[in-house]
């Protein structure tokens, strides 16, 4: 059972892809705790299994054995649309693509989450949350007049917009210059300051640093924890 | 999410892809227009058979020669010639036929009659002085023929408004048929009917002469009007017990001629109409299905298209009910427009088609509701594979297609 501060308590995962012989294990035995506030860096090369971790943790898959408690529910036995609810509530995600969706201006992006949880004052809930990232001039703009950091910043913006538990950042600086990495990350350690988890897949050593805490997944274990 | 924000996105999808939905909505667009206008057209011909039956008069009883399939055995209807003029007066006998208020026996060939300006075909019956009582007609000039004149075989003709116009003939006229003068006496009030069958184009001889002159000795038809509507089967079992008796025969079953009743003509040509209609109805709603087919071949490719948005939407926390409702939504608007604008077609068509080429089309609401409402479900039922296949999609590997 987690403790209560914890909000993530991931135990004993096993995820098994494939069935009979041609079946490869992307995490194995997996074992990882995340207190609320806290902000951790998962790093590992390709094929660590770190893709993996993060669809676990973000709900979007369920593990084939062991139990991951998230804010204290046991989420590893839920059906599609439970999950879909707790994404939608309580997790935030930004995309190494930022994902999202062209035709759409900022603050519709940002809105989409609230869509789907019948929100009302959807519109300033988003122009509160794209202040917050520093793109108030920017709310009416599509992605494609919009640079990369501004875009991955209306993609933060998306995952704040419903005040979630958990912002799952993918590679977030993945596919952007240094100059907007470097804007990115700030936003997202502000974030972190301001109370919020904060968990971060990546593979580049420079993005770790912005977490107190970082693991490293290997063959689909947890190798090393090292406190920052 | 909201129906009404579901609705919007869908629009928002359906307008983003312009050409694309327009040209889906096509099919369902000429399947509807399609349905419209053949059941409209099959309804007008219907209408006008009916109000050409029935303007003939309801009262009218039809005997003619030869008898029906009657237990098992086919006589041939017309095919022999068993009416006489003895049936006739056997029939006009008030004692033993108080119901049947005229009798107008009835021969006829189709002749040239040719006036001092003019040469025209057409219908010439002989008959006596009860055609116009049982024919319901009225005389626009003259007189008709009385049954003097039948008895005295006089040379004389009644013609119809559109016979007498073409001749240039009027009353008092001269015109010949087979060379033998005749004098015109009357000419009959038109009855407005057009087009094939019309009864406002004919010449009408007593059926004294006719015989002699024209066609020989027979009597085709005897035509029959009842006293009035409710006497209709009274009227129908006299004759059949005066022509039984005027024939010799004891046993019904052996009748050599058949009465039908105009209630009977009725119901056969509208049930003929009627599954003329059904059956363009019919390849008009097949062409609806290809519609719908069509509706679903599009929105795979949408599903196909949109994947990595189904995979956000979905991370973002669309449900896979969320999805569904999207989807089958967009298909369904789909074919609501093109029913609209299959309506729209339909009343052009039925506006222009009657002043183009003359062929008449009588819209009715049920047939446009009908279409409509068919076409929507067409659009909801084919959204629906499309639409689980857009539900089910994993998240994971939906976002990863880009």
């Amino acid at each position: 059972m987690p403790a209560s501060d914890e909000l993530i308590h991931l135990e004993s995962i096993t995820k098994v892809y494939g069935t009979g012989d041609g079946t490869v294990a992307a995490l194995q035995d997996f074992s990882l705790s995340v207190a609320s506030g806290e902000s951790l860096a998962v790093m590992g090369p390709s094929g660590s299994g770190k893709s993996t971790l993060m669809n676990i943790l973000g709900c979007l898959d369920t593990p084939t054995s062991g139990r991951y408690w998230f804010a204290g529910q046991d989420v590893s036995r839920l059906n599609e649309t439970e999950l879909a609810h707790v994404r939608n509530r309580r997790i935030g995600f930004v995309f190494q693509q930022f994902q999202l969706l062209p035709k759409l201006s900022a603050w519709r992006n940002v809105e989409l989450p609230l869509l789907y949880r019948n929100v009302r004052d959807r519109r300033s809930l988003a122009l509160q949350a794209l202040e917050q990232v520093g793109l108030t001039n920017r709310v009416d703009h599509r992605p494609s007049q919009l640079s990369g950091g501004q875009q991955q910043r209306v993609a933060i913006a998306r995952a704040l917009v419903t005040n979630p538990d958990l912002i799952l950042a993918d590679e977030p600086t993945g596919n952007l210059d240094t100059a907007s990495s470097r804007d990115v990350l700030a936003v997202i350690r502000e974030l972190n300051e301001q109370g919020r988890t904060i968990i971060i897949i990546t593979h580049d050593p420079e993005v770790a640093p912005v977490a107190k805490r970082t693991v490293h997944v290997r063959d689909g274990r947890l190798v090393e924890q090292v406190a920052a | 999410m909201s129906l009404l924000k579901t609705i919007e996105t869908g629009l928002r999808s359906l307008l983003g892809h312009r050409l694309r939905s327009v040209l889906t909505t096509l099919g369902i667009l000429f399947g509807v227009a399609a349905v419209i206008a053949t059941v409209g057209i099959g309804q007008a011909s219907s209408d006008s058979v009916t109000a050409r039956i029935t303007s003939l008069g309801t009262n009218l009883l039809t005997i003619s020669a030869g008898s029906s399939v009657s237990a098992g055995v086919f006589g041939g209807a017309g095919s022999a010639n068993t009416l006489t003029m003895s049936d006739v007066q056997g029939l006009q006998d008030k004692q033993s036929a108080p119901d049947i208020q005229a009798v107008a026996p009835v021969s006829q060939g189709r002749e040239s009659i040719v006036s001092a300006a003019a040469n025209w075909s057409t219908t010439v019956s002989g008959s006596t002085d009860g055609w116009l009582v049982t024919n319901t007609r009225t005389m626009g000039s003259g007189i008709f023929f009385s049954a003097n004149d039948v008895a005295t075989r006089a040379q004389v003709i009644v013609l119809g408004s559109t016979t007498a116009s073409n001749l240039g003939a009027g009353v008092g006229d001269i015109v010949m048929v087979k060379q033998i003068p005749y004098q015109v006496i009357g000419v009959l009030a038109p009855t407005g009917s057009q087009g094939f069958g019309t009864q406002d184009d004919l010449g009408v001889v007593p059926i004294t002469t006719a015989q002699d002159e024209l066609f020989g000795g027979g009597v085709q038809r005897i035509l029959l009007s009842a006293t009035s509507a409710g006497t209709i089967g009274s009227a129908y079992l006299e004759a059949n017990q005066i022509l039984l008796q005027t024939h010799h025969l004891s046993d019904p079953s052996q009748a050599d001629f058949t009465i039908t009743t105009q209630t009977q003509v009725l119901s056969t040509a509208s049930a003929v109409t009627q599954t003329l209609t059904i059956l363009l109805a019919s390849v008009a709603a097949i062409s609806l299905l290809v519609g719908g087919i069509g509706v679903m071949n599009i929105m795979l490719v949408s599903v196909t298209e949109r994947t990595s948005e189904i995979g956000l939407r979905k991370a973002l926390g669309a449900t896979p009910v969320d999805l569904f409702r999207q989807f089958v939504i967009e298909a369904g608007m789909l074919t609501a427009l093109g029913g609209l604008l299959g309506v729209a077609t339909g009343l052009a068509v039925g506006y222009v088609v009657p002043r183009a080429a003359n062929i008449a089309v009588t819209i009715t609401p049920l047939p446009v509701l009908v279409a409509v409402g068919v076409a929507v479900v067409v659009g909801l039922v084919f959204g629906v594979y499309p639409a689980l296949r857009a539900a089910r999609l994993a998240p994971i590997e939906a976002l990863r297609a880009q």
